[in-house]
């Protein structure tokens, strides 16, 4: 029974990892690869560390497992932030058909947001996305405002 | 002839491990032609997910429980590393491609 269970969680884990990369390499968008990255994180890696688990059937080895699995849990969403972030304030393309971007609207249209100009406004065609300056320019003058 | 139990076991973790290794290949493919630094920063925090997942397999392959401390270790690592490339890129100077390099240098 236990071997079933096992086999089947590596199974299935490994199939998660593959869709995850599947994605990586079809989806259009950075955004959007994240997307898919996340699966690998915590479904993939999360089922193989549990068919350990179940396979050792012993305290230590169940405890390590929940210990590696606990803290990808609490990494993932902290990675995908901080890229997410980077990549949206360099000015990443975003997918075609893209409608929402409450980012880019509040960037361009919150006065909070627009404390002073660039230093000096560069004389390139800037697509109709209002793109944040990039956070060195910023932060000389705001810091308190997004932390 | 083998008695069942650990045949099913192994042969479901190499099943495992030739699935982990193909999607370590297919995520550097992005890693090698992601058309900007997000993507192949993105394309490196699922391969170190991936190596993760490939090392808990690797122990329920080899039957050897220590390669779990391995696994966390690696995490570790993998997410410190994440974040500082992620932080370099959030300060780095550079912007778009498409503009043509220096129009003016900032002190």
């Amino acid at each position: 029974m236990n071997t079933i269970l096992a086999s089947g969680l590596l199974i299935v884990g490994s199939l998660f990892c593959l869709v995850a990369a599947v994605g990586m390499l079809r989806l259009p968008d950075t955004l959007i690869r994240m997307h898919a990255a996340t699966k690998a994180g915590t479904l993939g890696a999360g089922c193989i560390l549990l068919a350990e688990a179940v396979v050792a059937a012993e305290l230590g080895t169940t405890l390590k497992a929940i210990a590696v699995i606990v803290f990808l849990l609490l990494t993932a969403p902290v990675a995908a932030h901080l890229i997410g972030r980077a990549a949206y304030h360099k000015g990443i393309e975003l997918f075609d058909n893209t409608w929402i971007d409450e980012l880019g609207e509040a960037l361009s249209t919150d006065p909070a947001c627009q404390q002073k100009p660039l230093p000096d406004p560069p004389s390139n065609g800037q697509d109709a996305r209002l793109r944040e300056p990039p956070r060195a320019h910023r932060r000389k003058t705001a810091p308190p405002d997004n932390g | 002839m083998i008695p069942e139990g650990p045949t099913l076991v192994s042969v479901a973790s190499r099943l495992a491990l030739a699935l982990l290794l193909v999607s370590v290949a297919l995520a550097f493919i992005r890693l090698v032609r992601g058309p900007r630094a997000a993507d192949r920063i993105v394309a490196l925090d699922l391969i170190t997910v991936l190596i993760v997942a490939f090392i808990g397999a690797y122990a329920v392959f080899a039957a050897d429980t220590s390669f779990l401390d391995v696994a966390i270790a690696y995490a570790l690592i993998a997410f410190l590393g994440t974040v500082a490339l992620s932080r370099f890129l959030l300060r780095s100077r550079g912007r778009k491609s498409t503009i043509p390099p220096p129009h003016k240098d900032e002190p």
